[in-house]
């Protein structure tokens, strides 16, 4: 069992199957020549269901935003396979390209860099119109008018520079501009975490009508865990370039299995005195190691509380452990027993 | 024993618009190894507050006192304040990358700290001590880590680095401005702990702005919440979490997705923070509470104590006993708000309801 979040093949808008990408590292004098590779995402495997929403999570440095360019195809992949909506898209032509690209839609992290400040906002919002020729004149201004209503900007802000708009209003904008040409799929990579709390509220709140609405899917990448929980049905967890482990938001979040998802969980600041006092932190030692070298074995050996001789030795399969339904997901070789301490647990001090 | 007192504090800044009143009259007291939490969304004048502090607002005028260790640090020349700024109060800025010289390396930015302050101290010294802080916040091998140069070192040690060099002349002091911001969850909570730890052992104040309450809930002692240049609630860290009075404070924690359960609609503050340049009358909030009064419209409150604990204040017109989240608290809310309101706050009151997930009108 290698698909995380397979519930029923028909009903996978997306399925990413064994997808590699490396970046070459160059090196040498006058001679430039490759002398390594960034292992960005190597052997990843996964699926996203119609009308739901896949969580990804992980530290910077894991592959995530890499992957997600890779499934929207803005990016040439090194090898596997990317089936958007029962069609291999994997590496086709610009040309044969383009049609899907309205199917599938980002938005992005920063919502000051994302948006031309010379540019009025109607203008941008309407540019996919422009862009794949489906609307022109006044029926654009009509259509962009109205997705600016549906993502709660004023429509007679039409001709406003994005300067004149907030940054939960700019992401707003960021959000017209996804859903102009109806797409299936839209992934956000980080769309909240430059917002302060109460109008990242606003903004997920309204994702989440949206996805209602037009029956989308979202591939969603935040480094805040409560927001990913809030959002998700299913979620991966990744650790350089590899998936640690996948499966349902609830089991996951509960009892990890992994010992980096329990790790990383643990870690995640919690708004609650009491809980944040109570809690059994897993401090994890050192840094995450580079992807250009990584570590043999488990990805995760160097720094994991339960490793052992196996783990330098051998990779360990990312599959269905005892006792977890098959969708939960976990590559380990000791996957971590509910109620188990970790070794590290409880100390409130690093190395 | 209270370390700094800051009384009255307030901060603008005129331009070319009209006078920016970044902090409007803001009092704390911060004591020895202790931790404040400042609280606010961006704009709501917690780093303005700090940066007067520590002399670093030029342009700025600036009115009130703020006491540290007997000396007024408002007014003070720049030549005492030199000497105050990096000894006896540190400051650790949320992006490592920029706050340290690339072009230098690492320990050569501790050793020349140390030098800047006392004169005596060799060369040979101060490299010596650099490596001892490094050791102890926590780099691997810090007698080779030592010479490298920032891009060598990843965020979290970069951040490590910083927290060294505000440690390195044992400030009574630190200001944390936002220090996790930047980093991953497992590095920020190496972070976190090193910082608590660091504090145990020195018995240094703390003073930590964020605008993550999952930080405050972690390491604060007392928490202070600002909204557009005020202090909308003071408390310690429980009353805040846990008996909140201030709706904005109340707003805040229903925001973050961990507070309602999976999947459930979250609860945002409906619009904006205001201009900072044109300030709405009465209550700053107003525009934004789903329990305006006709009071709020016109008459601004200042903190008063509202927990059976005197530190607990509120900036609030809502009865003291309104505090917390338990039903009762929210129907004497409700009660006193019918009271309370009438045709101009019924229609302030329209407006917040009927646009609660849209930011309101441009700024």
């Amino acid at each position: 069992m290698s698909n995380p979040s397979a519930d029923g093949d028909g009903d996978m808008l997306v399925r990413v199957e064994n997808l590699v990408k490396y970046f070459p590292v160059t090196g040498g004098g006058f001679i430039r020549h490759t002398v390594g590779q960034v292992q960005a995402v190597d052997d990843v495997t996964l699926s996203i269901p119609r009308g739901k929403t896949l969580g990804l999570v992980g530290e910077t440095g894991s592959g995530k935003s890499t992957l997600a360019r890779c499934v929207a195809g803005l990016i040439p992949i090194t090898s596997g396979t990317v089936t958007f909506d029962g069609r291999d898209i994997t590496n086709l032509p610009r040309r044969v390209m383009r049609p899907v690209r309205r199917e599938i839609q980002m938005i992005f992290q920063d919502p000051y860099g994302s948006l031309n400040p010379r540019r009025r906002v109607g203008s941008i919002i309407g540019d996919p119109f422009a862009i794949h020729k489906t609307a022109t004149g006044q029926e654009r201004k009509r259509r962009v008018q109205e997705l600016m209503e549906r993502v709660g900007l004023n429509p007679e802000h039409y001709n406003r520079f994005p300067a004149e708009f907030s940054g939960g209003q700019r992401q707003r904008i960021g959000v017209a501009r996804a859903l102009a040409l109806r797409p299936k799929l839209i992934i956000c990579d980080e769309p909240v975490s430059a917002l302060d709390v109460s109008i990242q509220a606003q903004v997920l709140n309204l994702l989440a009508d949206l996805q209602d609405e037009f029956g989308l899917s979202y591939l969603f990448i935040a480094h805040d865990l409560e927001v990913v929980r809030h959002v998700s049905d299913a979620v991966a967890v990744m650790y350089l370039g590899r998936i640690a482990e996948a499966g349902p938001r609830d089991p996951l979040y509960t009892s990890p299995r992994h010992p980096y998802s329990t790790a990383l969980l643990s870690a995640a600041p919690a708004a609650d005195p009491d809980a944040a006092a109570s809690r059994q932190r897993i401090i994890l030692t050192g840094d995450v190691p580079s992807p250009i070298d990584p570590p043999r074995g488990c990805r995760f050996h160097p720094r994991c509380p339960k490793a052992q001789a196996i783990c330098g030795e051998q990779e360990p399969v990312l599959e269905s452990k005892p006792g977890d339904p098959s969708d939960h997901v976990t590559a380990c070789h000791f996957p971590v027993e509910a109620g188990e301490q970790l070794a590290a647990a409880g100390r409130r001090e690093t190395p | 024993m209270t370390l700094l007192e800051v009384k009255d504090l307030a901060v603008s800044f005129p331009t070319a618009d009209g006078l920016v009143q970044a902090v409007r009259g803001v009092s704390f007291t911060v004591d020895a190894g202790r931790t404040l939490g400042i609280v606010g969304e961006s704009g709501s004048g917690k780093t303005v507050l700090t940066q007067t502090l520590l002399g670093l607002t030029p342009g700025g005028q600036i009115s009130g006192s703020a006491v540290f260790d007997g000396v007024n640090l408002l007014g003070l020349p720049e030549d005492k304040m030199r000497r105050i700024r990096g000894a006896q109060i540190s400051v650790i800025f949320q992006d490592p990358l920029t706050s340290l010289h690339p072009l230098y390396r690492v320990g050569w930015q501790i050793a020349e700290m140390i030098r800047a302050h006392d004169s005596s101290v060799s060369k040979a010294q101060a490299h010596e001590r650099a490596v001892e802080l490094l050791g102890r916040v926590g780099i691997p091998r810090p007698e080779l880590r030592v010479n490298d140069y920032p891009h060598q070192f990843s965020g979290g040690m970069r951040q490590r680095a910083m927290i060294a060099m505000a440690l390195s002349l044992e400030p009574k002091m630190i200001i944390a401005d936002e220090p996790t911001t930047a980093l991953d969850a497992t590095v920020q909570a190496q972070i976190l702990d090193l910082l608590l730890r660091l504090q145990q052992d020195f018995n240094t104040a703390l003073i930590l702005i964020t605008h993550d309450l999952g930080v405050v809930a972690d390491i604060a002692d007392d928490v202070m919440v600002m909204y557009a240049g005020r202090a909308a609630e003071k408390a310690t860290k429980r009353d805040i979490f846990y008996s909140p009075h201030h709706p904005y404070t109340k707003g805040l924690l229903e925001s973050i997705p961990s507070s309602t359960a999976a999947s459930e609609r979250l609860r945002p503050i409906a619009g904006q923070p205001p201009s900072l340049i044109n300030l709405p009358a009465g209550c700053k909030f107003h525009p934004r509470c789903a329990y305006v009064m006709d009071r709020c419209l016109s008459e601004e409150p200042s903190l008063r104590v509202v927990g059976e604990d005197a530190f607990h204040s509120s900036a609030c017109w809502l009865p003291v006993e309104a505090a917390g989240l338990s039903d009762r608290a929210e129907e004497l809310r409700k009660e006193t708000v019918r009271e309370g309101r009438s045709d101009a706050a019924a229609e302030v009151a329209e407006a917040i309801a009927a646009a609660p997930e849209s930011e309101g009108s441009v700024i």
